[in-house]
């Protein structure tokens, strides 16, 4: 039995987030200078941030200013902001769903993307990288990247590794010569590396060169076991696992524990931060060449990947419930469009329609330079000859296209069926649910007393003008207008439903009445006089009679 | 009816046949028929279901639509499932449009459904959406799939339209029923046919009882009577007024 296919993790870490983004917004000649980014402590201001002319003058990160300023008395400092990146890292992640239909932030300047089964799209994990890296330049960010098995190898070598590194486990039956040789392959490039998977836990070739840091451990622990002496993974891949083990049976942290995080970089546990993707969602994209501006061309990419999802969809025999449309634009915004649909479907005429009303509100900016469609939720649906646009004319269109019109327009909610609820309120005993779903099982309805053909969304106040010594009106007014009663029958009795309400709602009397011209109304008076639940009982009309 | 002559364009036992149309009648079905009616009752949307239910004939297990705009639910509220006619009420599918337009778009989509049996559309008043045009488009599609629309126009001045049957509903006191005189009985509507094509107006008591459409007698009439409608074996109708 063959392994089952490793996962790929695309790891970005964006060395200088904070001052890349200040030199976004203030320009590339401010930066010649020294500068430093501040940040406000307890104990006056600190350096969060510096640039290469502040870190040759002697300035370092976490450095007091006063400090620097003894080094440097020229530096200039900004204030630095932390929300202000983390918002930035968000929409990146979102951004970097470019290179894989999945991503991560790894604050405070990471993004982790699964790049499993996508690298193909960019011609293998080379071009895929250096398609990142151009990219990433092109924004003005400094990157470093790599590509592994695993999140925490992907982090580590991103963060302490070669620069664009592609790591590959290799089975230790693979493995030839010393144990954990690092391969460096000459003719795939200069970051591709292997790295033996060693069940002993002996070494792991270019991972054991890796600094104690690269764990993703926090500050208290790797100063610990650098006063242990343990300075690189190889130092702790010496020492057994029982010993580690039981020096940090107390760490429940993963960050606090390097046994957890080295099992993690090894890919021996999962990593919560990750969901497995056991099946992947049909995906199609269109890189464009030229950034696209007009409504026309982007009607026709959407077209193009319409009919791209459509054959996807059939040849694994699902039917879209819902699709996602992206348009990354050049100036890295990212456009979502969501569609939801009454039933299965692969049709796609009917999905470019239902589309087109979706794209009404498309601000394409500078232009979008990617499309990409993905259907999250699909139903099996079997292959057959179906006919939603081009039969429509002459057959009608079926109730499911029909529908899925009707909400795309007018919104899901819109559309309804009401089915009957266990209530003895009147209002509560229907409710309304999508047109299409089941109707659940039911007690069924017990036909003793007529009920109205509609019924107001508020029961509305009537004044009671004259009423006949049993309480029943004789004549009341309703949107200013008088009524006389001709005649009625009741009263039912509607009790409060005790067991969700409080003790003070009052029961309901209802009439059912015809007035003098045939008008037949449902009326009902909220409690009894002396019911000890308010003052005098108000009339209300609820209903409106065939 | 003596100036008309017996020619091969105008044979007298087609004319005959029109003038003695009444409700319930399979033959002049209208495919795109409008009710006016006033904000305050449900008179129209029930005389639209009694009509569609019996033009319908049973057997028919088919979804229909009932779309309201905005206005039309605040005046006259929601479809309740409960006092729906039993044969009918499992079957509804209710749209909550926001505007006129809105509401004129989700009838033509309708109509152009063929797995609905019919369509009911609430408009309030007169829009300037509903113009003749968008009447005119209705009425073509309803035709055209062969999906009835019966429009109900709730406190509308009569404007211009191009449906086939036009109809004043108000309400009409009830029959008392037989063991509570005192209670209202089954519905009853006085029903104006105003316009319509192919036959001549007329003024008729329209009347359910339980799931039947029958009509109740009038007393302007002249010739009152019980008719057996043979297309539906269950709808009885009193024909109360037939004008002419």
């Amino acid at each position: 039995m063959s392994p089952p296919p490793s996962r790929r993790i695309l790891a970005i870490w964006l060395a200088r987030l904070a001052l890349d983004r200040w030199r976004l917004g203030a320009g590339d000649a401010a930066d010649a200078l020294p500068l430093a980014l501040i940040a406000e402590t307890a104990h006056g201001p600190r350096i969060a941030q510096a640039n290469a002319a502040a870190l040759e003058a002697g300035a370092r990160v976490h450095m007091m200013l006063a400090d620097a300023r003894a080094l440097c008395p020229e530096i200039a400092t900004a204030p630095s902001d932390p929300a202000g990146d983390l918002a930035f890292l968000e929409k990146l992640a979102v951004w970097a769903q470019r290179w894989g239909p999945w991503s991560a932030l790894d604050p405070p300047d990471g993004v982790i993307v699964d790049v499993t089964g996508a690298a193909h799209l960019f011609g293998g994990e080379a071009a895929l990288l250096a398609d990142a890296r151009a990219l990433l330049a092109a924004r003005g960010l400094a990157a470093r990247l790599a590509v592994a098995p695993t999140a925490g190898a992907a982090w580590a070598l991103a963060h302490h590794g070669p620069q664009n590194a592609i790591l590959h486990f290799l089975p230790s039956s693979l493995r030839g010569g010393k144990a954990g040789e690092a391969i460096q392959s000459p003719t795939r490039g200069p970051g591709l590396l292997r790295c033996a998977r060693n069940d002993e836990g002996e070494g792991w070739g270019v991972l054991d060169d890796l600094p104690i840091a690269a764990l993703r451990l926090d500050g208290a622990t790797v100063v610990l076991l650098r006063r242990l002496g343990l300075k690189r993974i190889g130092d702790i891949a010496g020492l057994g696992r029982d010993a580690l083990a039981r020096r940090f049976r107390t760490a429940r942290a993963p960050s606090a524990n390097p046994l957890v995080r080295l099992d993690q970089l090894l890919g021996r546990v999962p990593e919560p931060l990750l969901p497995v993707l056991a099946a992947r969602p049909p995906l199609v994209q269109r890189r464009l060449a030229e950034p696209i501006r007009h409504r026309a061309l982007l009607d026709r990419v959407v077209a193009d990947l319409t009919e791209a999802m459509v054959r996807e969809l059939e040849g694994q025999a699902l039917g879209a419930r819902r699709l996602e449309l992206g348009l990354w634009k050049v100036d890295g915004e990212v456009l979502v469009r969501r569609l939801e649909m009454a039933a299965a479907s692969r049709d796609g005429a009917h999905i470019l329609r239902l589309f087109g009303r979706k794209l009404d509100d498309i601000d394409a900016g500078f232009g979008i330079e990617l499309a990409r469609l993905r259907a999250p939720w699909c139903e099996p649906l079997g292959l057959r000859q179906s006919d939603f646009e081009a039969a429509a004319e002459a057959h009608g269109t079926s109730l499911a296209a029909c529908i899925d019109r009707l909400s795309v327009r007018l919104g899901a909610d819109a559309v309804r069926r009401p089915v009957p609820r266990a209530s003895h309120l009147p209002e509560r005993a229907q409710k309304w649910q999508p047109p299409l779903a089941p109707e659940g099982a039911g007690q069924g309805e017990l036909a003793f007393h007529a009920r109205p053909l509609k019924l107001l969304d508020r029961a509305e106040p009537i004044a009671v003008l004259y009423a006949s010594p049993d309480g029943q009106p004789r004549r009341f007014r309703w949107r200013g207008r008088v009524h006389e009663v001709a005649r009625a029958e009741g009263p039912e009795r509607i009790a409060p439903e005790w067991w969700r309400e409080r003790s003070s709602v009052r029961l309901r009397d209802y009439y059912r009445i015809e007035d003098e011209e045939g008008r037949r109304y449902w009326i009902y008076r909220a409690g009894i006089a002396g019911d000890g639940r308010g003052g005098a009982p108000e009339w209300f009309l609820q209903g409106l009679c065939a | 009816m003596n100036a008309i002559r017996m020619t091969p364009e105008n044979p007298i036992p087609a004319l005959a046949r029109v003038a003695e149309w009444r409700p319930g009648l399979a033959s002049g079905v209208a495919r795109h028929a409008e009710i006016f009616a006033s904000g305050a009752q449900a008179t129209g949307a029930a005389m639209a279901l009694a009509l569609a239910q019996d033009q319908a004939g049973e057997g028919d297990e088919r979804p229909w639509l009932w779309v309201q705009d905005k206005a039309a639910l605040r005046l006259t509220g929601r479809p309740y499932r409960p006092g729906l006619p039993s044969a009918l009420r499992h079957r509804l599918i209710h749209v909550a449009a926001q505007s006129p337009e809105d509401a004129l778009f989700a009838l033509e989509e309708a109509l152009r459904c063929r797995d609905l049996a019919f369509v009911i559309g609430e408009i309030s008043g007169n829009p300037k959406a509903l113009s003749l045009t968008a009447s005119r488009r209705l009425s073509l599609v309803a035709e055209r799939h062969g999906v009835p629309l019966w429009l109900v126009r709730l406190g509308a001045s009569r404007d211009l339209s191009s449906a086939r049957m036009r109809w004043q509903a108000r309400p009409a006191p009830s029959a008392p029923p037989r063991w509570n005189p005192r209670a209202p009985g089954a519905p009853a509507w006085h029903a104006e046919l105003f316009r319509a094509r192919g036959h001549p107006p007329g003024e008729w008591v329209l009347g359910e009882d339980g799931d039947r459409l029958v009509h109740g007698p009038s007393t302007s009439s002249g010739r009152a009577g019980v008719v057996i409608i043979p297309k539906t074996a269950q709808a009885e109708l009193v024909e109360a007024h037939a004008h002419g």
